[in-house]
């Protein structure tokens, strides 16, 4: 048995840049989600929610000690922060285009790992 | 085991000013070595600082310096807390000097400080020769004017200040992990190839370099990941052993949390490879980093590896990004999103009439921003909200082609549609900006004394 559950539910995610290039991190908040996020949540997956801002190279780097991964995607900040007219030329506001992104996990979660206040 | 104590009072130079404040108060209950850092240099502040070099020899360190370092120096001196900072943007020497007034003008004891150096290359390396070097960035083949170029340096000349007794080091560009490393190398004689241990500092560095993102900032999620007392956020304290081990935590009292997510969101932060990351001391592999929570705000911080310090050194070079012009008007009430398409249309048609090569993007802001252009073929008519404001933004290197932009945005108050208010408009100088790897040979770090021994 599975079920859908937004990534926001099951993770946590922060995004940063260096130029036009975005890192990404996605960190399972229970490690046990880890196999089931890096089943899902691949980099054509992830090209896929970038696919209007048209990434030229997409990477996942995989921590399977931290059950967090790191994804960088290069070209999608519109030049970056000192050339793109937008009002988010640093990505900032770009992790929560991927925790939107739904994903199947094992329905017998427990309820502790799926929301609320983490400690 | 002793432990060394550093302490994150800023993470960029417009972050809180008393921030510093509860950590100081940690760092002068404790014993032994115990530091203070502040992060305030980003790419475009050195570009604008050394502008202001440029007007004024005395000037061109960072505002930041003023506002940040009244409210802890007296405390630090007088508990022999040492601050590092690289406040001194693209004049180290004068904002040491500045200091050394702020301390005078407190009536405190007279500090020992160091200026380090040496991260200045512009007058070395000619805009073709750096444009062979570059890697990233804007195409400095091309760039009329080279603003600023300096190299990342490493943490040895901030160990050696401290060595020469310095209470203070300020610093130009170096990188920003280097300001927990110079403190540790000194503190635990590390040496310059301890691989693992360098890579140890480096990692410090990285977790407190942004603040309070380590500690609950740039973290809380309502309901799913809550954060106690934002508004008092507690910035962070490593306390790191002769191995390199460390433990993140804040002052106690103090707003926001230290977990496993807020470390591992701020390790990965801005890391690309995360099996080398390059800093100018050594090569960081964080493949083998296991983070613990080991109590309430506590979290230990263990495996981090190194390799040999790279061949090259990164330098940021900055040049003239033209100008950003950007106008902003709102429309709310019954039919807003339709009145507030008619106004796009309108200043657009005006624009390509009288700047037909500017090209110009339209925000609707609560349709359609953050994410994306409300693009020219977009209609915002069936959107369902009462409340948009337009957001007009275009850049070009001739300021007066972007004025007429936010002209035609201001003058939709009389010739617009029904209902267009607050209008708000500005026009930004940009900076544009290049990575280029440096041989080690152009760095030439220098580290200078002001004040007495004590």
């Amino acid at each position: 048995m599975t079920r859908t559950v937004r990534l926001q539910e099951i993770a946590s995610a922060r995004s940063g840049d260096k130029g036009n290039r975005l890192n990404l991190v996605l960190v399972c908040r229970d490690p046990a989600h880890y196999d089931a996020v890096a089943a899902q949540v691949t980099t054509e997956r992830v090209a896929q929610v970038f696919a209007a801002r048209k990434p030229t190279h997409v990477v996942r780097y995989d921590l399977p000690k931290l059950a967090a991964f790191n994804f960088v995607l290069d070209d999608v900040l519109e030049g970056g922060v000192n050339a793109s007219l937008g009002l988010d030329g640093h990505g900032k506001s770009l992790s929560f285009l991927v925790l939107d992104i739904p994903v199947e996990i094992a329905a017998e979660t427990s309820r502790r790992s799926i929301r609320g206040t983490v400690s | 085991m002793a432990k060394v104590f550093i302490g994150a009072a800023a993470g960029f130079a417009g972050d809180r000013s008393d921030a510093g404040v509860p950590i100081v108060d940690v760092l002068a209950a404790q014993s032994g070595q115990r530091f203070l850092m502040y992060e305030t240099l980003a790419e475009r502040t050195l570009a604008l600082c050394q502008l202001e070099r440029r007007q004024n020899p005395q000037r061109g360190y960072s505002p930041a310096l003023d506002r940040m370092l009244p409210p802890v120096l007296a405390r630090c001196l007088a508990a022999g807390i040492k601050i590092i900072g690289n406040f001194g943007a693209a004049n180290p020497a004068s904002a040491a000097r500045r200091v050394e007034e702020m301390a005078r003008s407190l009536g405190v004891r007279w500090p020992r400080i160091a200026a380090v150096e040496g991260d200045d290359i512009a007058g070395k390396l000619s805009a073709s020769d750096l444009a062979s070097r570059m890697v990233d960035g804007v195409d400095l083949a091309r760039a009329r004017e080279i603003l600023s170029a300096n190299l990342y340096l490493g943490a040895q000349p901030i160990a050696q200040g401290l060595e020469q007794g310095a209470d203070i080091v300020v610093t130009g560009r170096v990188a920003d992990s280097a300001l927990a490393l110079g403190p540790l190398m000194h503190a635990f004689r590390w040496s310059a190839d301890d691989w693992d241990r360098l890579a140890a500092g480096t990692l410090a560095g990285h977790l407190l370099e942004c603040g309070a993102q380590v500690t609950g900032g740039y973290f809380a999620d309502p309901g799913y990941k809550d954060v106690p007392e934002l508004a008092e956020v507690g910035y962070p304290v490593a306390e790191v052993d002769e191995t390199g081990e460390m433990v993140i935590t804040k002052p106690e009292g103090t707003g926001g949390v230290v977990n496993r997510l807020t470390v591992i969101e701020q390790l990965l932060y801005e890391i690309h490879d995360p099996s080398a990351y390059v800093a100018p001391d050594v090569v960081l592999d964080l493949t083998n980093v296991e983070v613990a929570e080991i109590g309430k705000d506590r979290v230990r911080v263990s495996g981090a590896r190194g390799r040999p310090a790279p061949e090259t050194l990164k330098a940021t070079v900055c040049v003239d990004g033209g100008f950003l012009g950007e106008a902003e008007i709102s429309y709310a009430g019954p039919n807003a999103p339709a009145r507030a398409q008619l106004a796009a249309e309108v200043v657009r048609a005006r624009v390509l009439r009288r700047v037909p090569h500017l090209n110009v993007r339209v925000d609707a802001i609560g349709i359609r921003s953050v994410w994306g252009a409300a693009s020219a073929t977009t209609d915002l008519r069936g959107a369902q909200t009462d409340d948009v404001r337009l957001r007009f933004a275009a850049e070009s290197s001739i300021a007066s082609d972007v004025e007429i932009l936010l002209d035609e945005a201001e003058a939709l108050y009389c010739a617009g549609p029904a209902g267009g208010a607050g209008v708000r408009r500005r026009i930004t100088p940009r900076v544009a900006s290049a990575s280029c790897l440096i041989e080690r040979r152009f760095a030439e770090p220098r580290v200078t004394m002001l004040g007495t021994p004590t």
